[in-house]
C-alpha cells in the first residue's frame, strides 16, 4: 500500500486531519533541507510537500518565486530533490513526501526516467502545477508504473466536469486551490471553501487537501475542519526568507521558526470541534 | 509511382488538432485555475469565426483604423544593389501604431468585448504589442495593464509613454530576467487572479491552446494580401518568404497562407544575439530543445535540467526563449527553414534598408532584412522574395544611438 494510502487511513480512523508543509528544497540553504524535514514531522507535519524550484514559476506568488530563485543560486536540480528524498528516508521510511514543481524538469528528465528515479529516491507523489488531466496520459502512466500516485489540482473554477476529470487520472489525494489567483495570497473564505469540497466529494473518492491561504493555526483549523488536509507554503517559506545567512546557529532558528508554526497548526487543528462546530452552526 | 508517394500531403489549415497541438508541439500547460478560462475562449473564438457579422465588424477595422492591406513595395535600388532577386517589402510598419501587432490585437479586443470581459492584460517586449493592446483598449474603453520587464522598460521608453499616454498602467516586472518572459509570467499571475472579468490579450502565436491559432489566424492576413499582391505585381509566386521570428507571430502571419505552395521557401530568422557560439542569444529554434514553458510545448532555450536560460538579443521583441508551436512544427517537418542573425548584422542592415531605401525598420524587422539581402544576392534576378517588414523603427534610435556613442 502507497505511503499516502496508509497515512490518510491512519489519520481517517483517529479522526485527525492531514497537515501538510511546503518547503523549497535548498531553500534557504542546501543543508538546510533534510534536518528540517525531520524536525517538521516531529512538530506535526503527516506529509512534507517538497519543491523543486523551476526558473518561470507561473503559478507562484512573490514568496515562493523568490524561494525558488534563492534554491537556484546553489544549482538545485531534480538530482538534488532525489537525493534530499533520499538521505531523509534513512530516518524515516514512513512520512509520505510529495513533490511540487513544474512540468519542464520532468519533460527534460522523460517521464519514465524521472518516474523510476523519484520511486528510488522515496518520493510518493508528484504535483506538477501545469499538468492538466488533457495532457498527462502518459505521464500518469509513468508515475503509476512506479507506484507514485500523481495529484492534480482542482481549482475554484473547475466545473463539475472537469472534477470528475480529475478524479479519473489521480490519485493519493486531490489539491483543491481555495482561491484564484497565485499561491500566499492572504484571504480565504472558508465558507466557500466547504461549499466547494462537498461539491468534489460527491465526484472523487480520494482524500481532499486544502492549500492557498492558509496561513496561521486558526486558518488551519477552520479549514481542517472541512477537509482531510491543508497545505501550508508561503507562511513557511516567508520564515526561511528571514534566515538569509548560513551558519548552524542560523539552520537552527529556521528550524525553531518552522517547527513553532506547524506545532500550533497541530495543536489547533487537533482540538477541534467543540469550539470550530458552535462557530459554524 | 514511389516519388510521388513518398512525400506525404501536409493538410496545414487542419493544424493544430482538437486540443491545440502541431504535432508533438502545441496544447494546454496551465495551473487547473485557467483550463475552463481556456475552454471558454476557444468556444467564443470558434463562434467568433462562424459569425458573419463579426468577422466583418473585424475587416472593418483593419481597412478603417489599421490602414489595411499594407501595401507591398517593391525595393528596385535594394535588389539593383544586391544583383540578385528582387527583394519586395510588405509593409507591415505602415500600419496603426507602427507594426503588425495591432492585426492581432484588434481581433482580441473584439473577443474580449463579446465575451463581456472589460479589463485587458498584456505583456510587452519591444513595447509593440503593449502599445498595440493599451490603443485597442483605449478605443473600445476597456481597462488596460500591461506588464513589462524592468530592463525593456528602460530599453524602449518612447513606448513606455506611449502607452501611459493611451491610459494604460504599465506594470514594471523585476523578477528573473527582467524581460519578456518575466512579463509573461506575471501576466499569467494576474490572469489567474482575476480570471472573471479580464481578457489576457497575449501578443504572439505562443501560450496555451487556443491562443497559437488565434493569433495566427489573425495575423494571417498578411499572407493572404502578400499572396494576392504578388501575384498582381509579378504574374507569379514568390520564391521565398523571409520573416524574424522571436515568438514568431509576423512570420506564421506571412507565412500560412503560402505554406502549401511548395514552390516558396520560407526563412524564419532568429536573434543570434552576440553569436549562436557565445551563448548570448535568443535562438531557440536553431540552438534549444522542446520543452513546455507559458502553456505550450515547443522549443525553449534551457539547461540541462530545464531551467530557462536568458537571452540576449539587441532588440527586445526577438529577446525570448521561447517560440510557437507551429514553428517548431514547421522546423521539425522541414517546410520552413530556420536561421539566425547577429546583433551586429541586423544593425547593418538598419543602417542599409534606411539609407538605400528611406525606411527605418525596427531592429526585429532588420534582422529579416540582413537574412533576406544575404540571401536575395545567391538568387536570380527573374526570382523574387518578400520580407515581412513587421515594424518601423523609430522605437529603436535611441537603442541605435547608444550602441554607436552617439548623444541626442
Amino acid at each position: 500500500m502507497s505511503r499516502l494510502r496508509t497515512c490518510f487511513g491512519h489519520l481517517h480512523s483517529e479522526g485527525r486531519k492531514a497537515l501538510i508543509p511546503y518547503i523549497m528544497t535548498g531553500d534557504p540553504h542546501p543543508d538546510v533541507t533534510v534536518p528540517l524535514m525531520h524536525a517538521m514531522v516531529k512538530a506535526g507535519a503527516d506529509i512534507i510537500e517538497l519543491g523543486a524550484p523551476f526558473s518561470d514559476p507561473m503559478a507562484d506568488g512573490p514568496v515562493i518565486q523568490a524561494a525558488a530563485e534563492r534554491a537556484l543560486t546553489f544549482n538545485i536540480t531534480l538530482d538534488d530533490v532525489f537525493q534530499a528524498v533520499s538521505e531523509f528516508r534513512k530516518l524515516d521510511d514512513s512520512t509520505p513526501i510529495v513533490m511540487m514543481g513544474y512540468l519542464n524538469l520532468i519533460e527534460v528528465a522523460g517521464y519514465i526516467n524521472f518516474a523510476r528515479r523519484a520511486a528510488e529516491a522515496g518520493i510518493d507523489g508528484v504535483i506538477t502545477v501545469d499538468m492538466p488531466p488533457e495532457e498527462a496520459d502518459e505521464y500518469v502512466a509513468a508515475l503509476r508504473a512506479n507506484r507514485i500516485d500523481p495529484v492534480f489540482l482542482i481549482a475554484p473554477t473547475s466545473t463539475e466536469q472537469r472534477i470528475v476529470k480529475i478524479g479519473s487520472v489521480a490519485s493519493g489525494f486531490v489539491y483543491y486551490v481555495s482561491l484564484k489567483g497565485v499561491t500566499g495570497a492572504s484571504h480565504i473564505d472558508a465558507d466557500s471553501v466547504r461549499e466547494k469540497i462537498e461539491t468534489i466529494r460527491k465526484k472523487i473518492d480520494l482524500p481532499i487537501g486544502v492549500g492557498f491561504g492558509i496561513s496561521d493555526a486558526q486558518s488551519a483549523a477552520r479549514i481542517s475542519a472541512c477537509s482531510d488536509a491543508v497545505v501550508v507554503g508561503s507562511a513557511i517559506v516567508k520564515r526561511m526568507a528571514a534566515h538569509q545567512k548560513h551558519n548552524p546557529e542560523q539552520t537552527q532558528r529556521v528550524i525553531n521558526d518552522v517547527s513553532e508554526l506547524l506545532h500550533s497548526m497541530r495543536v489547533a487543528m487537533d482540538a477541534k470541534p467543540a469550539e470550530e462546530m458552535t462557530k459554524t452552526a | 509511382m514511389p516519388m510521388a508517394n513518398a512525400k506525404q500531403i501536409v493538410d496545414y489549415d487542419a493544424m493544430p488538432d482538437e486540443r491545440g497541438h502541431f504535432g508533438i508541439y502545441g496544447g494546454r500547460f496551465v495551473s487547473e485555475t485557467l483550463m475552463q478560462a481556456l475552454d471558454e475562449l476557444r468556444d467564443a473564438y470558434r463562434e467568433f469565426c462562424r459569425d458573419k457579422d463579426f468577422q466583418a465588424q473585424f475587416d472593418a477595422d483593419l481597412a478603417y483604423y489599421v490602414g489595411r492591406p499594407s501595401p507591398l513595395y517593391y525595393a528596385e535600388r535594394l535588389s539593383k544593389s544586391l544583383g540578385g532577386a528582387q527583394i519586395f517589402l510588405k509593409r507591415e510598419d505602415l500600419n496603426h501604431t507602427g507594426a503588425h501587432k495591432v492585426n492581432n490585437t484588434i481581433g482580441q479586443a473584439l473577443l474580449a468585448r463579446a465575451m463581456g470581459k472589460n479589463r485587458v492584460i498584456a505583456e510587452t517586449g519591444a513595447g509593440q504589442h503593449g502599445v498595440a493592446s493599451a490603443t485597442v483598449a483605449a478605443r473600445f474603453g476597456m481597462e488596460c495593464v500591461v506588464y513589462m520587464g524592468a530592463e525593456d522598460i528602460e530599453r524602449q521608453a518612447p513606448n513606455v509613454y506611449r502607452m501611459k499616454l493611451l491610459g494604460a498602467e504599465v506594470v514594471p516586472v523585476t523578477s528573473g530576467s527582467r524581460t519578456l518572459k518575466d512579463a509573461l509570467n506575471e501576466a499569467m499571475r494576474d490572469w489567474v487572479t482575476n480570471v472573471d472579468d479580464t481578457f489576457y490579450i497575449i501578443g504572439t502565436v505562443a501560450g496555451p491552446h487556443p491562443y497559437p491559432q488565434m493569433v495566427r489566424d489573425f495575423q494571417s492576413v498578411i499572407g493572404r494580401e502578400a499572396r494576392s499582391q504578388i501575384l498582381d505585381m509579378t504574374g507569379r509566386l514568390p520564391d521565398a518568404l523571409v520573416a524574424c521570428v522571436g515568438g514568431g507571430s509576423n512570420a506564421i502571419g506571412l507565412f500560412h497562407p503560402f505554406l502549401g505552395d511548395e514552390s516558396v521557401a520560407m526563412y524564419g530568422v532568429e536573434a543570434a544575439g552576440e553569436g549562436l557560439d557565445t551563448g548570448q542569444h535568443a535562438a531557440p529554434l536553431c540552438a534549444g530543445q522542446p520543452g513546455v514553458l507559458h502553456g505550450n510545448r515547443t522549443y525553449l532555450m534551457e539547461d540541462k535540467g530545464g531551467q530557462i536560460i536568458e537571452t540576449h538579443s539587441v532588440s527586445a521583441g526577438l529577446d525570448y526563449p521561447g517560440v510557437g508551436p507551429e514553428h517548431s512544427w514547421l522546423k521539425d517537418i522541414g517546410r520552413v527553414t530556420y536561421t539566425s542573425i547577429t546583433d551586429d548584422e541586423a544593425l547593418r542592415a538598419f543602417h542599409q534598408l534606411t539609407r538605400i531605401e528611406g525606411i527605418i525598420p525596427a531592429l526585429e524587422s532588420s534582422h529579416a532584412v540582413a537574412f533576406a539581402v544575404k540571401k536575395a544576392a545567391t538568387m536570380s534576378p527573374e526570382q523574387s522574395l518578400i520580407i515581412n517588414l513587421s515594424g518601423r523603427g523609430d522605437k529603436d534610435i535611441n537603442t541605435i544611438a547608444r550602441i554607436e556613442g552617439i548623444q541626442l
